[in-house]
């Protein structure tokens, strides 16, 4: 078998151009599949871990994703709000190690204001465990000397050119984009930014963060989403007033243990006074993720698709190149191959380049990534790591592997045929 | 010169009786032949127009098909008697062919196409190895023997003209001492004045190497130097020897 093996390589060596072409082809498929896989994977581990240290999500009664929805990716609004009271309730039970309050309703030339305290800088994380970051600037400072200090995304700050320092105005209600329904701006107590996060790919970074103080004090001289007609409290003397909140839209809750998770869970549905919906984010994520999932395999079947179409490619300029060296083919059977060694010739020759093509587009793709995954990162928060093949690109690269295993074996039974019908007649 | 190192001395380098072959889907026999024999080093010129069945008589023996009746035997081997993997490694070590064109890989050098043989055939690096000389030796000496210069050894084949193709396909079916030599219309190429020269080339080395030679042409004008010249036509007693070539 070794003659031919090096035959074979020798042969192939004869038709370079085409041959080159033929494994370019397959490589940009194999390259282009796995990208789709790697690119999917981890925008779902990237949208699954958006909350990624926070056990459990509280809001008034409703559905969990729409709980998520608002409380996370500021989407939509809450039918209701959460009292205080409830908030220092679930804040005492022994398991619970600490909770982030969230207060929702108000914007800033579309982009969402988050009233929180400054543990949410502390709490929050994304990815595998990362905290947020600041770009520049700081935290804003714990009322009352913050009451009027924000903190901007990463997103809100590239938008608007923000720096710290700069002043900004809040407005009344969240609806709608930048030309959105606004009730009225809090003009009178405008926000001075003092600190600029670092891109997280999460909704944080198409957010105006203030203390929950600051959304008191705004919405001091208001009274059911309006302002009260002839009271006007300047900044300066909201300070005398009492700020803390009577109540928030929801809350980030943190436990000692994991373990405890469906415990707390239960016992906040079922307290008492007010009624509650706790969830657990990953599931839920897991559930919306589920709705974006039919694009995600639609992406993987076109590129498979695209895979086959380049092995379908290889086959051909196999096959077509068998008409030619059909001469080829009888000579080594003068001189002694038998049909079996011609098959294995033909069948080596279609395996080789199409293993060539997966290496190089193996290779392509490591490139693109080491290449592109500063941008990504920067652009869209994509984390694609230059990390060995996963489980499931081992599963698809084999795959590849069994489907060109396959197509190899069309001009191998061609020449097979052809070398037994031929035998020693070379028909010009 | 008697052939001492190809296997079978003594035997009849070609021994064929009682032939039939019908190719697939055929209606009627191509070749009905009931006796011919080759004595080992013996020159046989087999004249056959086109369709008269010549290349299936090669085909036939060199064991690449296997007639329906009767027995084709090679330097004493019954070509029916072998499994097909072990025919086509008999023919590899004990016949040499030359064929009417594109005798050659066009992306190997002369060298190589030449070497190629040996690289088939343990039997025929054994016989070489047995003579004292390497295959690079031989095949220099072959090319030499063939009017081919060393340039045009290095060369690849495609970049060969005709008739130093034909040579090298010459020494490619010379090395290695193979019992038997077939040769298919392999002047059919070549201009007329180089024909006979290439002939008496073939002839020649058959004779130093002990091969016996089944030349088959249409053309008796090349007969004259040959131990034997046999017509197919006459052995051939199938009614539709057109049907196959």
């Amino acid at each position: 078998m070794t003659p031919v093996l090096a035959l074979s390589l020798r042969s192939i060596g004869n038709r370079r151009l085409s041959v080159v072409l033929t494994v370019i082809a397959v490589a940009l498929s194999v390259a282009l599949l796995l990208g789709v896989e790697r690119l999917s994977n981890d925008a779902r581990e990237g949208f699954a871990q958006t909350i990624s240290g926070t056990d459990l999500v509280v809001g008034a009664r409703g559905g969990a994703v729409q709980l998520l929805l608002y409380s996370v990716f500021h989407i939509g609004n809450a039918s209701n709000n959460v009292s205080w009271q409830s908030m220092e309730r679930i804040a005492a039970l022994p398991q619970v190690k600490w909770l982030v309050p969230i207060s929702l309703g108000d914007s800033h030339r579309g982009m969402r204001v988050v009233g929180t305290t400054a543990d949410f800088f502390a709490h929050y994380r994304h990815g595998a465990d990362r905290a947020l970051a600041f770009g520049q600037g700081r935290v804003f400072a714990v009322a009352p000397d913050g009451i009027f200090e924000a903190v901007v995304g990463a997103e809100v700050a590239a938008r608007f050119g923000y720096r710290p320092g700069q002043r900004i105005v809040l407005s009344h209600g969240s609806l709608g984009g930048e030309g959105g329904p606004r009730f009225a701006d809090h003009a009178d107590k405008p926000f001075t930014i003092v600190g600029v996060l670092a891109r997280t790919g999460t909704p944080v970074d198409r957010s105006v963060l203030v203390g929950l103080e600051g959304i008191e004090a705004i919405h001091i001289d208001w009274h059911g989403g309006a302002p009260i007609p002839g009271l006007s409290i300047a900044p300066e003397q909201v300070r005398k007033f009492d700020l803390s909140p009577k109540s928030v839209t929801a809350a980030l809750v943190g436990l000692d243990s994991r373990i405890a998770v469906f415990r707390v869970q239960r016992q906040i549905n079922t307290m008492a006074g007010e009624p509650l919906t706790a969830i657990l984010p990953g599931a839920t994520l897991q559930e919306l993720w589920s709705l974006v999932g039919m694009a995600e395999r639609a992406l993987l079947a076109v590129s498979a698709l695209v895979v086959a179409v380049g092995l379908a490619g290889l086959v051909a300029v196999v096959v077509a190149s068998l008409g030619e060296r059909r001469r080829e083919l009888a000579i080594l059977r003068a001189l002694g191959a038998s049909p079996l060694q011609i098959f294995a010739l033909l069948a080596f020759e279609s395996l080789l380049l199409s293993l060539a093509g997966i290496v190089l587009g193996l290779a392509l793709l490591y490139g693109v990534v080491v290449v592109a995954a500063p941008w990504l990162s920067a652009q869209y928060g994509l984390n694609l790591a230059p990390d060995w093949p996963s489980a499931g690109e081992w599963r698809l690269l084999g795959a590849v592997l069994g489907a060109s295993l396959a197509a190899s074996l069309v001009p191998a039974w061609r020449a097979y045929r052809y070398s037994l019908a031929d035998g020693l007649t070379i028909r010009i | 010169m008697t052939s001492d190192a190809a296997p079978g001395a003594g035997c009849a380098a070609v021994a064929v009786s009682g032939l039939r072959y019908r190719w697939p889907k055929a209606h009627a026999d191509c070749l009905a032949i009931d006796a011919l024999t080759l004595v080992a080093g013996e020159r046989v010129f087999l004249r056959g127009p086109s369709g008269s069945g010549k290349t299936t008589l090669l085909s036939l023996v060199g064991g690449v098909i296997q007639p329906q009746a009767g027995e084709v035997s090679v330097a004493g081997q019954p070509l029916s008697r072998l499994s097909t993997g072990a025919r086509d490694r008999f023919r590899a070590d004990n016949i040499g062919f030359v064929f009417q064109l594109f005798n050659l890989l066009p992306y190997l050098s002369a060298r190589d196409n030449i070497l190629l043989a040996c690289r088939f055939s343990a039997a025929r690096r054994a016989r070489l190895c047995a003579a004292g000389v390497s295959a690079q030796a031989e095949a220099a000496r072959l090319a030499s023997r063939l009017d081919l210069d060393a340039g045009a050894l290095e060369r690849p084949a495609a970049e060969l003209s005709v008739g130093q193709q034909q040579r090298v396909a010459a020494a490619r079916a010379l090395i290695g001492r193979p019992g038997l030599i077939i040769a298919d219309e392999p002047t059919s190429a070549l201009d007329a004045d180089r024909q006979q020269a290439f002939v008496d080339l073939l002839l020649g080395e058959c004779a130093a190497s002990g091969a016996a030679l089944l030349f088959v042409s249409h053309d008796l004008r090349l007969a004259a130097h040959f131990d034997r010249v046999l017509d197919l036509a006459q052995i051939n007693h199938a009614a539709a020897a057109e049907a196959g070539t």
